[in-house]
């Protein structure tokens, strides 16, 4: 019965892959099931839906919200997660609150502020400050409650000894417990990464414009707008690279896919 | 939050955060641990983009939402207007059921069948755990966009469905399943159904082995069978899973944009509206950015709403 669900749930994936394995001519309808391995609608796909820069655009803006956010996260949860200050017990819940945040109710004025962006009127609407800067915000929710059940879960006395050798609050976290933590950070940037290659509204409304910052999810929306009628198979082809690097990601670190994503769920 | 850590607070916070401010002491004779507002430097980097780019807008829609506004000519204060008329907007209206239907998809059947599933594996070792596991973990990683390509072939006209419908016989009810005014949303909701369930699933899974055998054991001494057994220890035992999977699920049916924008639109004839997908367009496509702003208000109330009224309940069944 559990291999009856398992084969439904990759199935569609299955499916949209035997596509791309076709090309055009083949005509192909119902299961599809590929004859030869026929990677030619990958070649199309890549060069006609320029994926070269959809591919480049999403690593950039992914990897700056990655290291940024995973800096701030271990920062925010060091604090709440070993030490007491006034107003901690106020503002961790106003952060936790960003793991449930209604995020599409963000992207007006994010796109009205990024034209013309306040004091400052600098333009960063189409660019990839636009994509950056609002994810790390949305990334340090789930970075802090995550990072502050490690540091919880580190033992009192580790640091205290550290601090009682005479290690500031900043050799405690750098030398002590960081070294430690280095599981932890990695599930944390896995899913920080996966949510921000995978992210869609935000792009559609801050990048649309510039097709070169265009990220690999929004280069594939518009490719498939303008090429499924004519031919599916360079569509789903375009799929298949669109999600390609996620699968290989998780398949060498699903255990931290995994974990990160309910460990997450149930802590609190 | 655990028991356990509830108790480790308390360990390391000896003083009680309650503890009148004025009995700190600055420097010495503090115990380490004790009252830092070194904190707050760790804190404020995070904290301030946090503000800045998601409580900040937020609290910008809502301002917005007061003004009729194109995006170019000067806003007009309207006060309340925007609000009166998302009241009598059809189109909001049908959009908000539309999110109700596909809580349906996203959020109770997957539960359902996830706890079913459960069920049926609690008596039973499962062999390859770990593949199951990572198979049914993946609809979740795949972008929606993604997402919305395969299922688009899997409901095209001659795509996989309905080749299927005719090999077994069912090929009168084969269709485009996406451009059909009946059966686009259900079929929208199959796909978050599919996108939610591996998660529900792996969520128990997981929650059942933390269920002290004992429990188990108990329950089999009293006699009781496999139905009885699964409403005394398994269903209890999963309460934590159970409202999570709830939470994480219907904020992803309220949300779905991705997957309605890349198949749908919103089409045909608004069959498939959802509040984020009418948000987007009043904002982008028909420059009503005020009455957009609305919207989103309305939509972002829901969703802490929902959540809070899940987290509520949740919380009553445990002090039952």
């Amino acid at each position: 019965m559990l291999g009856t669900f398992t084969l439904l749930a990759v199935y569609p994936v299955l499916s949209i892959l035997f596509l791309a394995l076709h090309r055009k001519t083949d005509l192909v309808t119902g299961f599809a099931l590929p004859t030869r391995l026929d990677l030619s609608s990958f070649e199309a796909a890549w060069t006609e839906g320029n994926f070269a820069t959809g591919f480049k655009s999403s690593f950039i803006v992914a990897a700056a919200v990655t290291a940024a956010s995973a800096v701030l996260s271990i920062g925010t949860g060091y604090a709440f997660g070993t030490m007491r200050f006034a107003g901690d017990r106020i503002v961790f819940p106003i952060i936790l609150l960003g793991i449930i945040f209604p995020y599409e109710a963000t992207v007006i004025p994010l796109y009205y502020d990024f034209q013309d962006v306040p004091l400052l009127h600098w333009n960063l609407l189409n660019t990839y400050w636009a994509l950056i800067l609002p994810q790390i915000g949305q990334s340090v929710a789930f970075g802090t409650f995550w990072m502050r059940a490690f540091f919880r879960s580190t033992p009192r006395s580790l640091i205290e000894a550290a601090r009682i050798d005479g290690a500031t609050s900043f050799g405690v976290l750098w030398r002590v417990l960081l070294p430690q933590a280095m599981p932890a950070v990695l599930t944390m940037s896995v899913l920080v990464f996966t949510y921000t290659w995978n992210e869609f509204l935000l792009a559609l409304v801050l990048v649309s414009g510039s097709e070169s910052h265009q990220t690999a999810p929004l280069g594939l929306s518009f490719f498939a707008g303008a090429a499924r009628a004519s031919d599916p198979t360079k569509v789903a082809a375009a799929a298949v690279l669109v999600a390609l690097p996620i699968v290989l990601v998780y398949l060498f670190l699903q255990r931290h896919f995994v974990r990160g994503m309910l460990a997450g769920a149930i802590k609190e | 939050m655990a028991d356990g850590e509830r108790a480790h607070a308390a360990r390391s916070d000896p003083v009680g955060a309650g503890a009148p401010r004025r009995r700190r002491r600055v420097g010495g004779g503090r115990a380490p641990g004790d009252p830092r507002n070194i904190g707050w430097l760790y804190v404020l980097p995070g904290l301030l983009f946090y503000v800045l780019f998601t409580l900040a807008p937020l609290l910008h829609t809502v301002y917005y939402s007061f003004f009729s506004w194109d995006g170019l000519t000067e806003k007009t204060w309207v006060g309340l207007a925007n609000y009166s008329e998302a009241l009598r907007d059809d189109v909001l209206l049908d959009s908000f059921v539309h999110s109700a239907v596909l809580i349906v998809y996203y959020a109770v059947l997957p539960v359902i069948i996830g706890l079913g599933l459960t069920a049926a594996l609690t008596r039973t070792a499962i062999r390859g755990f770990r593949f199951f596991r990572t198979t049914l973990f993946l609809p979740q990683l795949i972008a929606g966009v993604v997402v919305a390509q395969a299922w688009t072939w899997i409901y095209a006209s001659e795509g996989p469905l309905n080749r299927a419908l005719e090999l077994v016989g069912l090929g009168s009810l084969a269709r485009p399943w996406l451009g059909d005014f009946t059966w686009a949303l259900p079929s929208i909701g199959a796909i978050g159904s599919w996108v939610t369930f591996g998660l529900c699933m792996v969520l128990f899974i997981a929650g059942v082995q933390k269920i002290p055998t004992s429990l188990y054991d108990a329950a089999r001494v009293d006699g009781a069978g496999a139905v009885r057994e699964f409403f005394v220890v398994t269903l209890p035992g999963l309460r934590n899973e159970i409202l999570v999977a709830f939470v994480l699920t219907t904020i992803n049916a309220l949300r779905s944009f991705d997957i309605v924008y890349n198949t749908t639109a919103g089409g045909p004839g608004g069959e498939t509206i959802v509040p984020s997908m009418y948000m987007y367009q009043n904002a982008f496509l028909y420059n009503r950015v005020g009455y957009a702003a609305a919207i989103a208000t309305v939509l972002a109330v829901a969703i802490f709403v929902l959540a809070g009224i899940v987290l509520r309940v949740g919380d009553r069944s445990e002090r039952t």
